[in-house]
């Protein structure tokens, strides 16, 4: 919805933006958009008319406008307007009331960001503008810790070297400081105005878009062209910081900046219980047709037959015969039985949907003390689907993992260096930790455990001098030096920290960058390699290479990647060393461990010369820019030299083994998807408990994923994985990684959950019908793109089996109850109708039908959406099983719903006869009337309102104090409304509005009404308890019962935990279950007085 | 949520550890386990079956007497000379007989009961003024268009009281004789007293009568069309029972829910002859009947009840038996449950997982 801010100049389509600095004329030719932003909607005048058509465009405000308009209809009203336009109305008044609220805010937020300085370059002069005067080709001078104003081209800044640091925590979510440079050609400008305000150098560029991570285009300054990439720019949203000043020329103003081009909202997800309300609430409409046709057909025969003859005492209307007043008729019984599609029902879904999600924020068992993370519930719609999961996709490293790496073992020219793990654990206390007190820059966290490498390194071994200098050269780590020999690294990923400090550690200091150069200490000794290139990491390249020139002048290229990339390009003469070292990956790679090849090369002085110079080209193409790039890339890394390995080790997060193994039991199947090698993501599948010894059906996807993804094999894959117990794909890309979850979307009808923590989840996030980021180590990109987001993989388990399983039951819960409340109350209308000649009488008081639903049972039902529980947090922990009902669609479906509307029936159909076999021949006690209309619709609806609160009572659980005081408040809110609405007062001010003064102090004062009141609650509610006690809590008994069949499946796990226990007989037999629990809770919880439900075995069959 | 987060520290995002969010709300969760539904079967099937019994043997106290003289006997010619309209002015009279074996004990009430008469037709229910019968100047001379056609008459006269309900009153009269041996003693009927209290004295007024007559008051208004009074002269011997308060007006007005109905018309006066002070004699009675309202066109059935009453009503037996029907239905219920659970379920298969 953001397209309509974007300014009427972009009615065009801007294919590419030509722009010159200080010439505000030449600019303002092109009508760019200024900096002023609107996020706002509406103003003062438009808010009305604009904020009613959105919300009349929604179908259910739609559905009753269309009422409305045909309860104005004078031949066709049976209800007074009010009864549709008191609920619409408050409908309306309180979504109408939230959005003004956002949209003031929204007023006041861009009115301050509007309305905030900056210098701005005018005339020569710098002078202190609003940012909403801020112009595209402007210059602005930008301060430490300021806001970036715009997108700009970094001109010049007070660092050496132009550089720029930047936070983009606003734009990405990303704190770790990033660093941009300007053009020197720019940057000799520095501070000075006057060059600055005679520059006129001009910009051609792309069009305005949403890509973070790109930019294309090129400056031109007297006729030299020089290329601009996304390095040199600064984007709106970002912040200053370790700089002083910066001049920045604008390029993107308000709208068209990448940070407003990419607020639109991403799409928009849909749980399958909205799926199914939609199909029915479409049956519902075809049930609604279809009565009211029966209520036609009864018009016309009844006027046929009756009417006619009734004539006498109620003429016909001039020009209606039979058949249009049966037309009328169908349309009256529409406005009486409207009832039956539960508008009202969205409303309140949505309430229920955002006060689960409050719970889930809230929750301190899913906050991690450690970093002060709260879980966080992002989507607020899509609760109820996280009882249904029946495939989660994870991620491995960071989400299974804790993505805080650990320099563990290397492999130098064939050498392995690095005590055996096993040994290590065994041995922790005994072996002596390198002692790295030598090296005054050597980080003290580091642990170390051999000796010999660091012997091997003072020996000047080359080939290690070689592999520490490669890790000191080659990654994209920022050093941060508050205090002469205090580093700190700020790394984008934590395999290059850990490695950069082991770098460190062993003697070859990274101590500085400029964008041209590197600083590192070389065994005390300061070496300042000069930069040429650097070949960047991404996805698909998985590697990464620099070029450096030595101050001896030599040149090398030093890459590291991936061994399958890497050894590719490896030059013939090291196969031996290959065969060597692949020995020890595979070694590493068995043991879990992150395994990175390091390789090298020389370069001849004049390649490089040439190589540089179509590297320039390429870098400054408008078109076709990667891939030449690529393919110079690809040109250069080739015939490389092995140096050797590295191996960093990621430990597994607390409690991921436990959690595996809980939701394996509650039948949810778990597939790793990993960018890892086979051996480690085998491995870690091990120590997660996933895989063990004795499965046989493992089922790993290695090899090239993105192969079997295609067309025909697609299906193939998809049933093999789906007969597996546990399913791990290595070496998968994020695309990949997103197809996977596709397919099984696709083919399996199955809802799919996502976890991860990268950038590189991202898509997977997406894709899947929830997504969920842990906000670890890797930027916050994962958690801005998720659903749900918390901080220890552990908390899945509590997110699904408490939260999701809680909010899934309540959902249903009560989805079947309002549905039963609609139609029971509806359907009394229908009987009544063969009573009173198909005429569209009702049979409730008009007040009544207005707000029953708005007032009389609203919030008991909503008590019911928020505080139902069937079993408490920890034996939904103890017995995982219990989630199934949730992944069968159990507690809801097509099925569920004829019970429910066939139910409706049988009470619409006691409320209905009993009330008039009961009153149709009776009078006072004194005498006096009683069967007339007035009293029985009291009697009706007072019978109804009884009986739904009887009914949301069964349906509860868990009563708690809230609970009662909605059942009872809303009885007694009832009452009080009735007597008021009917007390003389009232009709004396409003007469033709409360005709029916006096019935309630006349009837309800009678004891044959209370019996009958008594008599149609005791005969609605007996089936319920008869059945509810008879299949006696269905659904546990099903799922202990589907536990049992599982059970060989399932039930000898490795660990030590009480999920044995559970699942065999001996627990059953335990009459005190304390000794076994007491650790899962807090002492708070333990003193808390709780009644548990019974929980009933079926009777002991085969038990595995 | 509202409160501002003054907290700050290590911990400050951390939830805060009330019952309400983290879900601990203390509560009772009642269990729907044989032990608890079996003895609410019991005791349910027990309340009903006395509540039942007590209410039969209440309804087998009072006494009834039904008579459809739509046809009987001497109305048949009344019958024949409704069906033609243009006898619609001539009066016609008729008798019915009816002994009663014994005595009605207390207070007696006289109904007319009409069948297939459609009260609760929508169009019919919504033609009427309240505005107009509740005395308003301003609605006696404009009523509402609701009560179109019945609003004006052909000379564009307002209709008071105006509408389909009141312009279909129910005309029919009736006196009550007692015949004790040779000698015919009129049975004396309060032909007042018969409303709710509020619609007597809330609902209906006459219009502001100041110091002018009834008649005066409702000038500029016509009768209803098929009415053969005006307003304020349907009651002739009670000045305080005319216009809009006159008790048979506002009995009519009050809707039946149903098209089987009955509408009080009497209550036997205990005080006016000795006779009757204790109720209706046992002997025989006529009832004559002058006899106007039309329902050869639709169909319908005239009838007179006469009966007594106790706390519950009257004659109606569908509570007490559908009480005992309950009764037993639950009783039934809850022995088969008994059964099950005696056989199934009892045997220690019902693990009772409880906390300390």
């Amino acid at each position: 919805n953001k397209s309509h801010f974007i300014c009427c100049s972009q009615f065009f389509a801007e294919k590419e933006r030509l722009l010159r600095a200080n010439d505000r004329s030449y600019n303002l030719s092109f009508h760019y958009a200024k900096n002023a932003i609107k996020t706002s909607k509406y103003n003062v005048f438009t808010f009305l008319p604009l904020n009613l058509f959105e919300q009349f465009t929604r179908l259910a405000n739609a559905y009753f406008l269309f009422l409305l308009v045909l309860q104005l209809i004078p031949q066709i009203s049976s209800v007074p307007w009010f009864t549709t336009a008191v609920p619409l109305l408050a409908v309306l008044a309180i979504t109408a009331v939230k959005d003004a609220n956002d949209d003031i805010n929204r007023h006041k937020c861009d009115k301050q960001v509007n309305n905030r300085l900056v210098n701005v370059l005018v005339d020569g002069h710098l002078k202190k503008e609003k940012w909403m005067n801020v112009q595209v080709g402007d210059i602005v001078k930008l301060e430490s810790n300021h806001f970036v104003t715009a997108d700009l081209l970094l001109l010049s800044s007070s660092e050496p070297l132009n550089l720029v640091y930047v936070e983009t925590a606003e734009l990405d979510g990303e704190t770790n400081l990033k660093v941009k440079q300007a053009l020197t050609v720019t940057g000799e400008m520095g501070d000075n105005i006057e060059a600055l305000s005679t520059f006129r150098g001009e910009v051609r560029c792309e069009p305005p878009n949403n890509r973070l991570d790109k930019f294309k285009g090129n400056l031109t300054i007297n006729g030299q062209t020089y290329g601009l990439d996304n390095d040199k720019v600064l984007l709106r949203g970002c912040t200053l910081r370790n700089t002083e000043w910066c001049f920045g020329l604008v390029i993107f103003g308000g709208p068209d900046t990448k940070l407003m081009q990419n607020s639109g909202k991403s799409t928009f997800k849909r749980t399958s219980v909205d799926h199914l309300m939609n199909v029915l609430v479409l049956c519902i409409f075809g049930i609604l047709a279809t009565l009211c046709a029966i209520m036609t057909i009864g018009h016309s025969l009844w006027e046929d037959k009756e009417g006619s003859v009734f004539t006498v005492f109620l003429p016909r209307v001039p020009d209606v015969d039979v058949p249009l007043s049966s037309f009328y008729s169908f349309w009256s019984y529409v406005i009486v039985l409207n009832t039956l599609v539960p508008i009202s029902l969205y409303v309140s879904v949505e309430m229920i949907r955002l006060g689960n999600s409050f719970y889930i924020d809230w929750d301190r068992k899913m906050y991690y003390p450690k970093n002060d993370t709260p879980a966080q519930a992002r989507t607020t719609t899509l609760n109820e689907e996280l009882g249904q999961i029946k495939y989660i996709f994870s991620d491995k490293t960071g989400t299974l993992t804790q993505n805080i790496m650990t320099f563990n073992k290397c492999s130098i020219n064939g050498k392995n260096y690095g005590r055996n793990m096993c040994f290590m654990l065994l041995s922790l206390q005994k072996t002596q930790r390198v002692d790295f007190s030598w090296n005054q820059l050597a980080d003290p966290n580091f642990i170390f455990h051999d000796y010999s490498l660091l012997e091997t390194v003072k020996e000047g071994n080359p080939e290690a001098r070689a592999f520490f200098r490669l890790l000191a050269l080659c990654h994209t780590v920022m050093p941060e030096e508050k205090k002469e020999g205090e580093l700190n690294y700020q790394a984008q990923s934590p395999d290059e920290g850990a490695l950069v400090t082991a770098a460190r550690n062993f003697g070859f200091v990274f101590r500085s960058r400029t964008p041209e150069t590197i600083t590192i200490m070389e065994m005390g000794r300061k070496v300042t390699c000069e930069l040429l290139a650097v070949l960047d990491f991404n996805n698909v390249r998985k590697r990464m290479s620099v070029i450096v020139r030595s101050p001896e002048g030599k040149m090398t290229l030093y890459c590291k990647g991936a061994d399958t990339i890497i050894y590719e390009r490896l030059h013939p003469s090291c196969k031996k060393l290959m065969d060597v070292t692949t020995g020890h990956l595979n070694e590493y790679a068995g043991d879990g461990l992150r395994t990175l090849v390091l390789a090298y090369k020389d370069l001849e002085e004049s390649y490089m010369d040439g190589w540089r110079q179509r590297h320039h080209e390429a870098s400054t193409a408008m078109e076709g820019q990667e891939e030449m790039l690529n393919e110079l890339y690809e040109e250069i890394e080739k015939d490389m030299t092995l140096l050797g390995a590295t191996a960093v080790e990621d430990k597994l997060q607390d409690g991921v083994p436990q959690t595996i193994e809980q939701l394996a039991k509650a039948d949810i199947k778990i597939w790793v998807l990993t960018g890892d090698k086979q051996e480690t993501a085998e491995n870690i599948g091990y120590s997660c408990n996933m895989l063990r010894e004795e499965m046989k059906d493992v089922f790993i996807v290695a090899a090239n994923t993105a192969f079997a993804l295609e067309k025909d094999l697609e299906l193939e894959l998809l049933r093999t994985a789906c007969m597996c117990q546990t399913v791990i794909c290595c070496r998968v890309t994020p695309l990949q990684k997103a197809q996977v979850v596709q397919l099984v979307k696709k083919y399996k009808q199955a809802v799919t959950l996502a976890i991860g923590d990268g950038a590189n989840d991202v898509s997977m996030i997406k894709a899947a019908h929830i997504g969920v980021g842990i906000s670890g180590q890797e930027g916050m990109q994962a958690v801005l793109s998720s659903d749900f987001s918390f901080a220890q993989f552990r908390y899945l388990q509590r997110l699904l089996l408490v939260h999701g399983r809680w909010s899934y039951l309540r959902m249903c819960k009560f989805l079947r109850y309002f549905f039963y409340k609609n139609f029971t109350y509806t359907l009394v209308h229908f009987w009544y109708a063969f009573f009173c000649g198909f005429s569209a009488q009702t049979v409730y008081d008009d007040w009544f039908i207005t707000l029953y639903n708005t007032v009389y049972t609203a919030t008991p039902v909503l008590a019911l959406g928020l505080f139902d529980q069937d079993v408490n947090d920890r034996w939904s922990f103890q017995y995982p099983q219990l989630y199934s009902p949730g992944q069968l669609n159990m507690y809801f479906s097509k099925k569920a719903f004829v019970r429910c509307m066939m139910h409706s029936c049988y009470s619409s159909l006691i409320l209905f006869f009993i009330p008039w076999a009961a009153m149709h021949d009776t009078v006072r006690d004194d005498g006096k009337d009683i069967a007339d209309y007035q009293s029985f619709a009291l009697l009706a609806q007072t019978c109804l309102l009884v009986l739904v609160s009887a009914q949301v009572c069964l349906d509860t659980y868990y009563w708690t104090a809230l609970n009662q005081l909605f059942v009872w408040g809303s009885l007694a809110v009832y009452f009080a409304v009735t007597f008021t609405m009917y007390s003389n007062g009232m009709f004396f001010i409003f007469t033709s509005v409360f005709p029916l003064i006096g019935a309630a102090r006349n009837s309800l004062s009678q004891p044959n009404m209370w019996l009958t009141i008594f008599l149609t609650s005791l005969l609605c509610v007996l089936p319920v308890l008869t059945i509810n006690h008879h299949v006696f809590k269905t659904d546990i008994q099903i799922n202990l019962k589907n536990a049992n069949t599982r059970r060989s499946g399932y039930a000898f796990s490795h660990s030590q935990g009480y999920g044995v226990l559970v699942t065999s007989k001996r627990f059953l037999r335990l009459k005190s279950r304390s000794a076994l629990f007491t650790k899962t809770d807090t002492a708070l919880v333990e003193n808390q007085p709780q009644y548990y439900r019974t929980i009933t075995e079926e009777p002991e069959k085969s038990q595995g | 949520m509202g409160r501002a987060k003054d907290k700050s520290g290590p911990l400050a995002r951390r939830p805060d550890n009330s019952a309400f969010k983290q879900q601990r709300l203390p509560a009772w969760s009642p269990m729907l386990t044989a032990n608890t539904v079996l003895p609410f079967f019991y005791l349910m099937a027990l309340i009903c079956m006395l509540l039942g019994v007590w209410l039969l043997l209440t309804v087998q106290s009072t006494r009834e007497v039904k008579l459809d003289y739509t046809e009987h006997g001497a109305c048949e010619r009344c019958f024949q000379m409704r069906k033609n309209v243009s006898f619609a002015g001539e009066p016609c009279t008729c008798e019915v007989n009816f002994s009663i074996g014994k005595q009605f004990k207390g207070d007696v009430f006289f109904y007319y009961g009409l069948k297939n008469f459609h009260q609760n037709l929508r169009r019919y229910m919504d033609s009427r003024d309240d505005g107009q019968t509740v005395g308003r100047k301003n609605k006696l001379k404009n009523p509402s268009g609701y009560c179109e056609p019945f609003a004006r008459d052909s000379n564009g006269v307002p209709i008071a009281p105006c509408g389909a309900v009141a312009n279909s009153m129910f005309n029919d009269t009736f006196t009550l004789t007692y015949h004790q041996s040779s000698r015919s003693i009129p049975v004396p009927l309060l032909r007042t007293g018969l409303t709710w209290y509020t619609d007597k004295n809330i609902k209906y007024r006459n219009p502001a009568v100041d110091n002018l007559t009834l008649a005066q008051a409702f000038e500029g208004t016509v009768r209803p069309l098929y009415w053969q009074k005006a307003v304020y002269e349907l009651d002739p011997d009670d000045p305080n029972n005319n216009g809009f308060i006159n008790d048979d007006l506002i009995i009519w007005m009050r809707e039946a829910a149903f098209p089987n109905f009955k509408k009080l018309y009497g209550i036997l006066n205990r005080n006016d002859n000795v006779k009757f002070a204790k109720g209706l004699p046992s002997g025989n009675y006529t009832i004559n009947i002058t006899y106007n309202f039309p329902v050869q066109p639709f169909r319908g059935r005239k009838e007179v009840v006469l009966t007594t009453l106790t706390w519950f009503g009257g004659q109606n037996h569908f509570l007490p038996v559908a009480y005992l029907v309950t009764s037993s239905l639950l009783f039934l219920t809850a022995v088969v449950l008994t059964v099950v659970w005696w056989k199934f379920g009892k045997k220690g298969k019902n693990m009772q997982l409880t906390f300390q």
